[in-house]
């Protein structure tokens, strides 16, 4: 077996230190070692999206990430999102919208929309589902997502 | 997942050197979106995973005068995020727009899509259309292939034992050339290409003529395939519908698809002219600087 090694990341703001082997995934150690278990499994192969995380600020499929590979790195996954104010203005908008029924894809999606509009204050609607082609719903038809991303980019809140 | 080591070099020499020690059991990383994947399905089963990200040769990317330098590991979004690069070496970043999701863009490279080599990968094209070279580096040294000469077969290529592509070198843009990637796929994004068409155009200074003209396919054969019939047709023509047509029939002609579930052999021959018209007259239209109101998924 190859040994445990030492990783040093930021997660969320916080040093975070973990042990992991080549072979886990960064969805692995997550849910597994460091108990942030918003970030949920799909597919396991990049096709879903619903375990993405932003890695240095880009969104990525945290399934298809070694943990090695992010020794020194800044991570934003969803237990991030929300402050001690209250949730974000995504979030607020994804419940405003009803932008999600049985919800295993909707930290992945908050985690990609958060990704856009830090890019792009004011996405077009196609722009939106372009960002989003990563991230599948099988509940919402999408309309309702792309809705709350919209009322996000309004900066309105409920 | 099966268990393999990992080790991350910071130098060329060092990777080389890795590769070489067992290049039958390790593979390079970049931006593992293929391997990763590889690995977990037991497609691939490495003992080293070597990862080429912290190498600088493997990161570049600038334009200079003697043309662009895209290293072998620089994610997709780098590339389409380059403002110069998506106007002087469009198809390239046509490619990096739509392969996978953003997720995947943030991640894969074009270095690892050439590696996949498989026959549908939609940077290989552009990259044969824009006349890039493949610059490998191993334990006998550095050598450069044409990318039209890199792949070999599905999943198949030129590399030797312990070998890694460096970087993709394009030449400098003609004065008035234009170039564009596209494919169809039957959804609007996170699809596999049914056909998929690269194309470069270089024109003559009153951008009426065809000067040089580079054409090369996806998802037809077993390899990415340079069709260099197809831009024939078009050098010393001027722009028209029946030169666009004699290369579109030239690329129709080379195609030799397989039948499966993305398409048939007829569909995919016809969409192969329909494509390669179409993708000539953006080329076109960009090499005169014209707007064309192309949208990804049209």
């Amino acid at each position: 077996m190859a040994k445990q090694r030492i990783i040093s990341t930021t997660i969320n703001g916080n040093a975070v230190e973990f042990l992991a082997t080549p072979r886990q995934t960064l969805l692995e150690v997550l849910r597994n070692s460091l108990d942030l278990i918003g970030t949920k499994e799909g597919c396991s192969n990049g096709n879903c999206g619903a375990c993405t995380v932003l890695l240095g600020g880009r969104p990525v499929d945290s399934c298809l990430v070694l943990a090695v590979e992010v020794e020194g790195a800044c991570l934003e996954t969803i237990e991030g999102v929300a402050s001690s104010d209250g949730l974000h203005v995504i979030q607020d908008a994804f419940l405003g919208q009803a932008a999600l029924q049985c919800g295993i894809c909707t930290p992945g999606f908050i985690m990609s929309s958060k990704a856009l509009l830090d890019e792009n204050a004011s996405p077009s609607e196609e722009e939106i589902r372009f960002h989003l082609a990563g991230n599948l719903c099988r509940c919402t038809g999408y309309d309702k997502i792309v809705r709350a991303v919209q009322q996000a980019a309004e900066g309105e809140t409920n | 997942m099966r268990d393999f080591e990992y080790e991350a070099p910071t130098s060329l020499e060092d990777a080389v050197a890795l590769l070489s020690e067992n290049p039958v059991a390790s593979r390079p990383l970049a931006g593992g979106t293929d391997l990763i994947d590889h690995i977990r399905t037991r497609r691939l089963e490495p003992d080293l995973v070597v990862d080429v990200k912290k190498i600088p040769e493997l990161n570049v990317l600038e334009i200079t005068d003697s043309g662009l330098r895209l290293g072998a590991a620089v994610p997709c979004y780098r590339i389409y995020g380059d403002s110069q690069i998506a106007t002087s070496y469009a198809a390239v970043a046509d490619s990096c727009r739509i392969i996978g999701g953003t997720q995947i863009q943030s991640r894969a490279s074009v270095g690892g899509n050439l590696c996949n080599s498989g026959p549908a990968a939609d940077s290989i094209p552009s990259l044969i259309a824009l006349a890039a070279r493949v610059v490998i580096a191993g334990p006998g040294g550095r050598r450069e292939v044409a990318a039209e000469d890199f792949c070999t077969g599905p999943s198949r290529n030129v590399l030797e034992s312990g070998e890694l592509v460096v970087e993709i070198v394009f030449p400098a843009r003609p004065q008035v050339g234009g170039s564009h990637y596209r494919r169809f796929i039957p959804r609007n994004e996170m699809d596999i290409a049914v056909v998929g068409v690269g194309v470069d155009v270089e024109l003559d200074a009153s951008a009426g003529t065809f000067v040089s003209a580079r054409i090369a396919l996806a998802a037809v054969a077993a390899t990415p395939l340079f069709v260099e019939a197809a831009g024939a047709a078009l050098v010393g023509q001027d722009v028209s519908d029946e030169a666009i047509a004699a290369a579109a029939a030239a690329a129709r002609e080379a195609a030799t698809p397989i039948d499966d579930m993305r398409g048939t052999i007829e569909f995919r021959k016809h969409l192969c002219g329909i494509l390669t018209e179409r993708v000539i007259r953006e080329a076109v239209a960009r090499a005169r600087g014209e707007e064309t109101g192309y949208r990804i998924g049209q």
